[in-house]
């Protein structure tokens, strides 16, 4: 752990108080604001040892220390800042309802506001990794009871009794013995010229006093949205700001010959045209930033759009106008009859065990390329002016978008600033920040503020593609049905010897240490498509070829597919990762998947699927991922047309001992395993010739409300650190939806997304 | 060209080419944010506003077409009945997620129950099907129109 100090005070700031405590690390500084209330600034150690999912793409210590504002003003209304940003996780209602808690006002009197990108003070500002629950649920209860252990000290000052003869409730400080109260409006001033009591050590209250944390509380900017209210990136509107576009090449890391930009600029409307060059940008051109392209920029978006119709470039298409999703099919069946290039892990001799295994199970599985698809497509308003960039963004990931920035302008980035705003969608798209590159440039270079909006065709033809992948699955049973051995060969993709983001499996993937022996291998192809992470990155995927060939594997033995799950986790316990090191995200506890599973396996009526009617079937999957154990059961139906009608779903969670608002997180949850059946059901993007050959929601299409089926949600409360909901969901349903149509036409789903001709009759 | 159009009750000139979308018009030009852009081709419903109280995709409506059909968007359901209704029970089962499709959701929502005041669950799910919800909030949709739809059965009852 290391000391953080915060660098800078807020310039709006007067009489400020600090404390230190080097023994616990945690800094904190109170001060009064201009207009008289308390300002209650944290920053705290990592309390949760957990890593950040490499997702981020950043380092680990950074992401592990975070802050929290307070503002009390003296008519009681207390100012909360939300520090990360709100991608329609909830995170905007839900972390300042935990500061609310311990600070003990009520909700109706607490206002919130987005923080700006201001990591010294808050530490990291990022949505991903489902980690802003891991990472801020005690921390910010801290901050809240720190805040109301010094207004209970300015009372007791005052009234000059013990503090400890003061309580407490809905933003008021009681002295009982002589019936006074005081507001919290009328001390913070005086509050914050008190100490600020130590974070590490500071009382909480018993949960079961909870007023604010677990009721279902509706999200704080609802009335905005629905009353349509600006409040998205797509919304920012900036004094004399003009509109622009960017084409880009449609073979990713093509390179721009030449545009006839010349005839752009004489169009009515248009008010510059012009070639951008990476190169030029910046000698160490970020791959997730800038690249070649023409910039149109108008008067109106909708100008510099329809300008395109008019422009001619010449590209150098490069290399990656070779790669084909053809081809890597091809390759990866090529691949697969050979040795692993390497191996994740070796337990045990897998072909000795094979050679007495009573059963071989052998199977091929394959999974598309992915694009995110968020509604609101990329875009961001940027204003450079003398030497310093102002950015509107929506982004997942500011702070890492500000350094990209600054690389791509060459200015320090203390010059640029980054505001944030609600966002239409992340699903870990933004948590690249090319668009907030092209716009600062664009800006730069037109000398004016510029809203850079892409286009759908822009935005599912330039992701970072949730990568591919290719897994040849070879088991052994024995006479009981019991699994001896298990191999995957895994092939996926790479660049310049490094495997491509979000491309990785991990060592542990389950059943490692559960099979004595068992084999990971990996072949790597070479791949020129952008790879980032996507939605439960890389358990997407995984969940649903690992937990489809443990269906096959059950129906080999002749098992009931949950009793087959229930005995291959075997007895309670927390199988360790590998390196022998325990961390949070790895180690996988038996014990509470067995019970999400059992769980389940009652709320869905497991044991009478065989009543069901014909063509209609029942699967059930579970998947550990971002901390949260998930069991799922989906019911489908599949007409003689092959078409599939999705029935019902049954989810079963368990994500520790508190959820903290349970709108949201049912919602969460919901959401989350309906995005995962509609990628099984009808998205795929296709590389051909170095491109992506979908453009817009009729080659790639989300589940729409005719296909929703009803979604039930369980939640085990266990004795367990609360975790994060936005993605552990969504794994285990797809491998369940495909298990219930194997249970309902006997024919595996071993490639998405699902083939619905193949399963006509 | 100089072109007039009544939005949300209130005459609004705009001076802007014949072609251009009137979802461009809305947000661009009148500053109306709250109807979205999301396809551009007409497949996600983001942008759904009213023409004389039928539902279209602003992306693909040339302001050309307009002509003197009332147009109304999220911002003016405030006036309107039953998308009031909807905006409250909206709110009340916290529907959204990113929220992006919401207004455009609610618009095809006050379309329907206009209509058709007690739409059984096939006919709810056929008009909504065009709106996307690229987080999933379908059950809430779903659950919200419900909702309003039996207000409306309960009002009629007394």
């Amino acid at each position: 752990m290391r000391t953080i100090i915060a660098k800078r005070a807020r310039a709006s700031t007067t009489g400020a108080v600090t404390s230190f405590s080097s023994s616990r690390r945690i800094f904190l500084k109170a001060s009064v604001t201009a207009g008289g209330g308390l300002l209650l600034q944290a920053v705290l150690p990592p309390l949760v040892q957990v890593a950040i999912a490499d997702a981020l793409a950043a380092p680990a210590d950074q992401a592990a220390s975070l802050n929290a504002y307070i503002r009390i003003a003296p008519d009681g209304i207390v100012t909360i800042m939300s520090k990360n940003p709100e991608i329609g996780q909830g995170i905007k209602t839900m972390l300042p309802m935990v500061i609310a808690e311990e600070l003990d006002v009520e909700w109706k009197n607490v206002r919130v506001e987005q923080a700006p990108l201001d990591e010294a003070s808050f530490g990291r500002q990022f949505a991903g990794g489902s980690m802003a629950t891991p990472l801020n649920y005690d921390p910010l209860r801290r901050v809240g009871a720190a805040a109301r252990q010094m207004l209970v000290l300015a009372a007791a000052q005052s009234w000059s009794v013990a503090p400890a003869e003061c309580r407490t409730g809905a933003g008021v400080v009681y002295h009982q013995k002589s019936g006074r109260s005081l507001s919290f409006g009328a001390l913070a001033a005086k509050a914050a010229t008190l100490p600020v009591p130590d974070l590490a050590t500071v009382p909480l209250k018993d949960p079961k006093t909870f007023e604010i944390i677990g009721q279902p509380i509706p999200g704080v900017d609802n009335e905005k949205i629905m009353t349509g209210r600006p409040l998205f990136g797509i919304d920012v509107d900036v004094p004399d700001m003009l509109y622009a576009v960017f084409q880009k090449c449609p073979v990713f890391g093509g390179s721009l010959m030449s545009a006839n930009v010349d005839t752009l600029k004489a169009l009515p409307g248009v008010h510059d045209a012009f070639i951008v060059k990476a190169s030029e940008a910046n000698p160490n051109s970020d791959p997730q930033g800038l690249s070649d392209g023409v910039a149109i920029v108008a008067k109106s978006w909708w100008i510099a759009d329809k300008a395109r119709e008019k422009l001619e470039i010449q590209w150098d298409e490069g290399p990656v106008a070779a790669q084909s999703s053809v081809g890597f099919a091809h390759d990866a069946a090529t691949l697969s009859q050979q040795v692993p290039v390497s191996y994740l892990r070796r337990d045990g001799d897998v072909a000795a065990s094979l050679k007495h295994a009573a059963h071989v199970v052998e199977a091929g599985y394959s999974y598309p390329f992915l694009s995110h698809i968020a509604l609101e497509p990329q875009n961001c308003t940027a204003h450079f002016q003398d030497g310093r960039a102002v950015l509107w963004a929506p982004t997942q990931n500011p702070g890492p978008g500000a350094k990209l920035v600054a690389a791509t302008l060459g200015i320090p980035e203390s010059d640029v600033t980054v505001k944030m705003t609600r966002i239409g969608g992340g699903f870990g798209r933004r948590l690249r920040n090319d668009f907030m590159a092209e716009a600062a440039w664009i800006s730069k270079q037109v000398g004016a503020p510029v809203k850079l909006l892409w286009n759908r065709q822009d935005d599912m033809r330039h992701d970072f593609y949730r990568p591919a992948g290719f897994h040849f699955f070879k088991a052994g049973l024995d006479d009981d049905g019991k699994v001896v051995a298990f191999s995957n060969h895994f092939v996926t993709f790479g660049r310049n010897g490094k495997l491509a983001d979000s491309a990785a499996m991990d060592a542990n993937e389950f059943p490692a240490q559960l099979v004595p022996n068992l084999e990971y291998g990996q072949s790597v192809m070479e791949l020129g498509v952008p790879t980032g992470p996507l939605r439960a990155p890389r358990s997407n995927a995984l969940g649903f070829v690992f937990q489809s060939f443990i269906d096959e594997l059950a129906d080999r033995a002749g098992k009931d597919p949950v009793e087959f799950r229930l005995a291959l986790l075997g007895e309670r316990r927390v199988l360790v990762n590998s390196t022998g090191k325990p961390d949070a995200l790895r180690d996988f506890d038996t014990g509470r998947m067995r019970d999400v599973l059992l769980e389940v396996a009652e709320i869905s009526d497991w044991s009478d699927r065989h009543a069901l009617p014909k063509r209609t079937g029942k699967g059930v999957a579970f998947y550990f991922s971002h901390l949260g154990y998930f069991a799922e059961v989906v019911q489908a139906s599949v007409a003689s047309s092959g078409e599939i009608k999705l029935d019902h779903v049954w989810i079963v969670a368990d994500v520790g001992r508190q959820i903290v608002n349970p709108s949201g997180a049912e919602n969460q949850v919901q959401g989350a395993a309906l995005d995962g059946l509609g990628a099984a059901l009808g998205q795929a993007i296709t590389i051909d010739r170095g491109r992506v050959v979908q453009s817009n929601f009729d080659s790639v299409r989300p589940l729409r409300m005719k296909q929703v089926p009803p979604v039930e949600v369980r939640f085990l409360t266990t004795d367990h650190p609360p975790t994060g909901l936005g993605e552990p969901a969504l794994p285990p349903v797809i491998p369940a939806l495909c298990n219930a149509i194997f249970a309902a036409t006997g024919k595996r789903i071993r490639s998405l997304p699902i083939d619905a001709e193949a399963l006509r009759i | 060209m100089s072109y007039t159009i009544e939005v949300n009750r209130v005459k609004r000139t705009v001076d802007v080419d014949a072609d251009m979308p009137l979802l461009w018009v809305l947000r661009d030009e009148l500053k109306l944010k709250g109807s979205k852009f999301g396809c551009g081709i007409g497949l996600c419903g983001a942008c759904t506003v009213h023409l004389d109280g039928k539902a279209v995709r602003s992306c693909i409506t040339p302001l050309s077409s307009v002509g003197s059909a009332a147009v109304a968007t999220i911002e003016g359901m405030a006036a309107d009945p039953v998308g009031k209704k909807l905006q409250r029970l909206w709110m009340d089962l916290d529907v959204p997620q990113c929220g992006y499709c919401q207004a455009g959701q609610i618009m095809s929502a006050t379309e329907l129950l206009t209509k058709n005041p007690h739409p059984n669950d096939d006919e709810i799910d056929a008009t909504m099907t065009g709106n996307v919800c690229r987080c999933c909030t379908y059950t809430r949709i779903r659950a919200a129109i419900k909702k309003v739809a039996n207000l409306h059965s309960a009002a009629v009852e007394r």
